[in-house]
């Protein structure tokens, strides 16, 4: 949904963009009085200003709602996952959960920075929170359906980065 | 301050000659010079990791990963030279400025370069441009002690001469306008006097001193506790004060480059369009804004960091709004007024500092998206980050840059050919495609700095390496036909 989202609005207003400055490019051959053309800029700069001030307090304020830090202490019925990354491997446990439970991730690095990254069985990226040596970054999470998540490093810790995969299966609940 | 229409169609036609500066002009040139050979060998880095990922050569992971950090450290610190000499050769025009420090700054990049080279290529340093800490001093057996000491203090005598810089242009600018203040405009944007506000130029390259200055001690700071790690495990840092420090220099740093680059738009396209570029009291408002925000945005870079205080993600996230809107809104906006109906003719430099523009502003867009908590949660360190850093990087202080070259051969009398346009689209479209590849890649979840791919990524990949071959063909063409007339532009 997320993914979407950036794509969506990246392109409508990065393809707005692309038209303004090439019909602006194709313009320039032609002339205008230069204080005509100023006044109308000083114009329209306050109008995209009023109505980018009018977009983003909304956008903003919505946005943070959806924070996805930890801001209370666990449920009594949480189950708790563990998971450290250490050059190059993840170890995580237990590495089955049920579907439909809250689950809280405790994640940290052993050694070095890295990235906790949760695929869903489609390769796309549910969920993440830095691996820090020194820290417990929490993630708060409820597997929606049963199936195989892998999880990548999405910092990068040095040359065997790249095969660090680990996995987490969600059971449907007994 | 600000010059007549008519004399900025005098100075177009006659090329800029007599207006550029008399002292330092070889040295600009030197930095122009290094500029375009240095980004065009990371750009063929660059499209090396690109093929690799895409399955179409094979470079092994530990080659990748030096590359990796070849292309980012390298990167970042040739759009600072690049910046710095449009910045020098403009402000030079304003104040007095000491052809000495920059020399001395050029000395201390040319050291600090040969340190980071061997370090990556001879001593296998691969640890990335942001060296997180502690992975200096944590490489498996990849690399030893003594090469990430050379990356370390490489990176740092770079800082120095570009803090060095950047105090002699402080100095200048107080000499000349008695206070940072002053030479921000702020007696034209919060009084009503009379006086000449200062010129784009000189309000920019104080902006730009400004926020350096703290940004490279702070750099210097972590890159010098990094280094006492190195030898010395038992001095621990705590991990996410490091991470603070290094994107608080990072970030800094990297969006100077374009504060200083953009310069070259205001004091050049001008002379196109013979409409002058004023220093209103919107366009100070706007700088003086950016200037402040820029310094405590960084926090957007650590939003998966959850042990990172709520409130700085919060602030970095509101700040992600508004800090890019000022400074790009009023030169955007004015970019497109200058050149609107303006009789002006197009060629290599005009076409590319407007590129360069619509660039940085095309690529702030999925920055911004980026910059929102929630929608980082599943873009933060995937193909998404690049995506939109190449856009206002590659087609925005780039641009700007190849835009500085192309306007010092104006100098020699030279003109565009019909290879020229070729580079230009090539560069352009193939920016716009090879950062929408990127996007693209982020939009599927691809992670970022991966040497080895999967199946499923390899398509996109392909798409991403043969735009980065359009892209790396037209730079190639700006950087050979610069290289050609740089002797005569020193002259």
């Amino acid at each position: 949904m997320e993914q979407r989202i950036a794509v969506f609005v990246s392109a409508i207003l990065g393809a707005l963009l692309l038209i303004i400055f090439a019909g602006v490019a194709r313009s320039a051959g032609a002339t205008a009085s230069a204080d005509v053309v100023a006044t109308a800029a000083a114009r329209w700069r306050k109008t995209v200003l009023w109505t980018l001030v009018l977009l983003f307090v909304p956008v903003i304020g919505y946005s943070l709602t959806k924070l996805p830090y930890a801001t209370s202490g666990p449920t009594a019925s949480v189950i708790v996952v563990d998971a450290t990354g250490q050059q190059w491997a993840w170890t995580i446990k237990p590495d089955t959960v049920p579907v439909g439970k809250a689950i809280e991730i405790r994640v940290n690095g052993a050694d070095v920075n890295h990235g906790f990254g949760l695929y869903d069985p489609n390769n796309r990226l549910v969920t993440q929170t830095q691996a820090m040596p020194g820290f417990t970054n929490v993630i708060r999470h409820t597997f929606a359906a049963p199936g195989t998540y892998r999880v990548l490093c999405l910092e990068y810790c040095g040359l065997g980065h790249h095969t660090m995969f680990s996995q987490i299966v969600a059971v449907a609940a007994q | 301050m600000t010059s007549t229409t008519a004399e900025l169609r005098a100075r177009a036609s006659a090329g800029y000659a007599g207006v550029a500066p008399i002292r330092g002009q070889g040295i600009v040139a030197a930095y122009a010079g290094i500029t375009a050979l240095v980004l065009a060998l990371l750009m063929v880095f660059g499209l090396l990791m690109k093929a690799s990922q895409a399955g179409l050569i094979t470079v092994p992971a530990n080659r990748f990963y030096q590359l990796l950090t070849a292309h980012g450290i390298g990167m970042v610190a040739i759009s600072g030279l690049g910046g710095a000499a449009v910045m020098w050769y403009f402000l030079s025009r304003y104040v007095s400025l000491s052809p000495t420090i920059l020399v001395a700054n050029l000395a201390c990049f040319l050291i600090g370069v040969v340190l980071v080279l061997g370090a990556i290529f001879v001593g296998g340093f691969a640890a990335g441009w942001t060296f997180l800490f502690p992975l200096p001093a944590h490489s498996q057996g990849a690399w030893g002690t003594g090469a990430a000491a050379a990356y370390l203090i490489g990176v740092l005598v770079v800082g120095v001469g570009f803090l060095l810089l950047f105090l002699d242009t402080g100095r200048a600018i107080i000499a000349k306008y008695g206070s940072l203040g002053r030479a921000l405009g702020w007696p034209q944007a919060f009084s009503n006097t009379t006086e000449a506000a200062p010129p784009p130029a000189v309000v920019a390259s104080t902006v730009v001193t400004i926020i350096n200055i703290p940004a490279i001690a702070v750099g210097a700071v972590i890159l010098t506790m990094s280094l006492v790690n190195a030898y010395a495990p038992g001095f621990h840092v705590n991990a996410l004060l490091a991470k603070n420090l290094i994107y608080f220099f990072g970030h800094v740093f990297i969006n100077s480059t374009i504060y200083m680059a953009v310069i070259g738009v205001y004091e050049i396209l001008p002379s196109f369009t013979g409409r002058p570029w004023k220093s209103s009291k919107p366009f100070l408002l706007a700088w003086t804004a950016t200037m402040l925000m820029v310094l405590a945005v960084y926090p957007h870079h650590l939003f998966m960091d959850y042990a990172q205080p709520t409130w700085a993600a919060v602030l970095g996230q509101v700040l992600s709004y508004t800090s890019s809107l000022p400074v790009l809104a009023v030169t955007a906006a004015a970019t497109l007024a200058n050149v609107y109906r303006s009789g002006m003719k197009w060629n290599l430099t005009a076409g590319l500092l407007f590129a360069a523009v619509m660039g940085w502003s095309v690529g702030v867009v999925p920055a911004v998206v980026d910059g929102t908590i929630a929608i980082n949660r599943v873009m933060h360190n995937t193909l998404w980050v690049p995506g939109h850093f190449h856009t206002y990087l590659l087609l925005g202080v780039v641009a700007m840059l190849f835009a500085f070259m192309y306007f010092l051969g104006l100098r020699t009398g030279a003109s565009d050919s019909a290879l020229d346009r070729a580079g230009f689209w090539m560069y352009v479209i193939g920016s716009l495609a090879f950062a929408s590849a990127f996007l693209a890649g982020g939009a599927m979840s691809i992670p970022r700095r991966f040497a080895v791919h999967l199946d499923p990524w390899l398509a996109i990949d392909k798409w991403g390496a043969l735009f980065a071959l359009v892209v790396v063909a037209g730079a190639l063409v700006f950087v050979v036909r610069f290289l050609g007339r740089v002797r005569s532009v020193s002259a």
